[in-house]
């Protein structure tokens, strides 16, 4: 292994910093003892316990995990089969308009997506609340679920989908048992992706939400307004506990998945 | 049970499992089968032979159902399957890629088409075992197929395309990814489960080796057309054209005019300042005719000395030797510049060879040893 030079030492340095230091403060914030958010009064977990308390928050982050499930898992079926006609249809009339159709919401500016839902819902008269930020969330999410799903696609060996036909399978049956079970890695970081989406989601859940449903980020931004408080430092840590834990796990699955993988390629080419 | 040479192509009343009538395929405006017709047997090993881009691979995904014709109908025992999709075709396929199915088991990759003909348990548990021991996968019929080697994945191919008893298996390059030795291994092993089970096989090569080694006939083909349908032996001896005969094996061709000597002889002209070539022929050709004179490099003699009684001589001298162990190849150069190859055994250790570089030697070949083309 090369030592690493000054250069790459201050360079590394000032990337992490600048990535990693807002969030350092806030958790070192989340275990102040005093009220007052910039001011240092020794360590303490109370305003855990106060969060867990509060029934405003925790009713949002309810909200919150349940538009989530619901839409990336709708999200996943939609943008699933759209890239699956994408990459398979082969040539029809309208193709590659339709392809650049699904990747047009991913530059479309958020406010435009949340305003144009936000006039579809009043148009058609549906009530603003957990059903509406579930439709708009599916919405925008659905197209990055068929870019990582088409990508997978791309590089998939149509010969095994024939195999399966060759064997007795219908087209559906082909899908079901060979397609699916194969590209299912890209269908899961698909669905993660469109969930992690939607948690975060601000600008179209405020659009779309009502007064009887409200997520957490719009929570936290409403409650920020009105000041910062030790208790909103405690549920961001909260949230990035999560997400690390995610993330790590994630990583660590699929590494033990490739070393398996390797070893296993190995032996066998050891008994050939 | 009759002894007699398995040949059904020669009896007029045998009935082909597969014929093409008149078969056209046309991607676009590129024509990949052009007008053609064909008829395979039953318990044939038939071969399609070709340079890639020739159209072999095309008629194979017509027969499996992945293509369809353009003009022209293919029938199957008797029926045409124009209509039938490939999931309802007695026809299986073992790809080129193997296709395996990579998050099933080796067994189940095999068990696989005999689920979806809902077979019961029983039946098919004893189906997948016989299969497993035709291929010697016994061992492994717990393992992915990322967990196997090469040559097993091969064998698992095989398996699982031959295990719903097809009336016609495809073969599409199925040695392709195979190393040399482990190929001509599993050659024969092919056409020993090609015997045993009584499939009729087809099989798409570019390798005219294997081709040779497995097949029953062979179907020389190029650009949509079939050039020769015949069995190895022939397409080798009696190549009906340059094509084939180039394409098969090494060889010589020498072009010529023709006069006719005797019923069914012909002198060759053939270069100014050398002797006419001597050589029969089946077909007819007219006197100064333009031919091409077709010499395998084993069917010429190589000699120091100025051999007696041969049919035809001409002297050169040894520009390079091509030592393959076994045999060498000759390019000896004539003395108005043309090439001609000849191949001998090394009978005898090389250091004892009568010739080497640059010495002058005698070629000579009988009457009979070339093959008259007139294209």
């Amino acid at each position: 292994m090369n030592k690493l030079s000054w250069f790459n030492v201050v360079s590394l340095t000032l990337g992490f910093a600048f990535l990693y230091i807002p969030m350092i403060i806030l958790i070192i914030f989340s275990f102040n003892e005093s009220k007052l958010v910039t001011v240092w009064a020794g360590f303490s977990t109370k305003w855990y316990g106060e969060l867990m308390q509060n029934e405003a928050f925790l009713n949002a982050a309810w909200v919150t995990v349940k538009v989530a499930v619901f839409s990336s898992t709708i999200a996943t079926v939609l943008g699933t089969m759209a890239a699956y006609v994408l990459v398979r249809g082969g040539r029809f009339l309208g193709r590659t308009l339709f392809s650049g159709m699904i990747y047009a919401p991913l530059v479309m500016p958020e406010v435009i997506t949340g305003l144009s839902l936000l006039l579809l819902f009043i148009g058609i008269g549906l009530d603003r609340g957990v059903l509406t930020i579930v439709l708009a969330h599916t919405t925008f999410s659905m197209c990055y679920v068929s870019v990582v799903v088409s990508s997978r696609l791309v590089t998939f060996d149509r010969s095994l989908e024939e195999a399966a036909l060759d064997l007795g399978c219908s087209a559906a049956e082909a899908f079901r048992l060979v397609t699916l079970p194969i590209i299912a890695p890209a269908v899961i970081s698909g669905w993660l992706l469109a969930f992690t989406l939607s948690l975060d989601d601000l600008v179209i859940a405020s659009f779309t939400s009502g007064p009887s449903a409200t997520t957490l980020p719009i929570k936290i931004f409403s409650a920020v307004r009105l000041g910062v408080s030790p208790e909103i430092n405690a549920l961001s840590t909260l949230m990035i506990a999560v997400v690390t834990v995610g993330v790590i796990t994630a990583s660590l699955v699929s590494k033990r998945a490739t070393l398996r993988q390797k070893q296993d390629e190995q032996a066998a080419a050891r008994e050939a | 049970m009759n002894t007699s040479v398995f040949a059904p192509w020669e009896d007029p009343n045998a009935k082909p499992l597969i014929s093409f009538r008149n078969v056209t395929k046309r991607f676009g405006s590129f024509t990949a089968i052009d007008n053609l017709s064909l008829d395979i047997f039953e318990k044939e090993f038939f071969a399609l032979l070709g340079p890639s881009g020739c159209g072999k691979t095309t008629m194979m995904r017509m027969l499996a159902g992945f293509e369809t014709v353009t003009e022209g109908t293919i029938e199957l025992a008797g029926q045409d399957i124009a209509a039938v999709p490939p999931n309802k075709r007695a026809v299986n396929m073992m790809f080129q890629s193997y296709a395996l199915f990579p998050h099933l088991s080796v067994w189940e990759n095999i068990a696989f088409g005999l689920r979806r003909d809902k077979m019961p348990k029983q039946d098919l548990e004893a189906r997948v075992e016989e299969m497993l021991k035709l291929t010697r996968l016994e061992k492994f019929a717990r393992r992915k197929p990322h967990q196997i080697s090469g040559g097993q994945r091969q064998r698992v191919a095989l398996a699982r395309s031959l295990a719903k008893a097809p009336k016609l298996l495809l073969l599409d390059e199925p040695l392709g990814a195979l190393d040399k030795k482990l190929r001509q291994d599993t050659q024969f092993e092919l056409m020993d489960i090609q015997e045993s089970t009584g499939t009729t096989f087809v099989i798409v090569t570019h390798d005219q080796e294997e081709a040779m080694t497995v097949a029953s006939r062979v179907a020389v083909m190029d650009e949509g057309l079939l050039k020769q349908v015949a069995t190895p032996d022939r397409i080798y001896e009696t190549p009906n054209s340059v094509y084939v005969a180039d394409f098969i094996g090494d060889v010589n061709i020498i072009q010529g005019r023709t006069t006719t000597a005797n019923e069914g002889t012909y002198r060759v002209d053939w270069a100014e300042g050398q002797a006419a070539l001597n050589a029969t022929s089946a077909t007819e050709f007219s006197n100064d005719q333009t031919c091409h004179l077709a010499i395998r490099p084993e069917k010429i003699t190589i000699t120091a000395d100025r051999p007696e009684n041969a049919d035809n001589v001409v002297q050169g001298k040894v520009h390079d030797i091509a030592y393959l162990g076994n045999l060498s190849t000759y390019y000896v150069e004539l003395s108005n510049g043309t090439m001609i190859k000849a191949q001998a055994a090394n009978t005898r250790r090389i250091s004892r060879r009568s010739f080497t570089w640059e010495d002058p030697v005698w070629l000579s070949w009988t009457a009979t040893a070339g093959v008259l083309l007139a294209n």
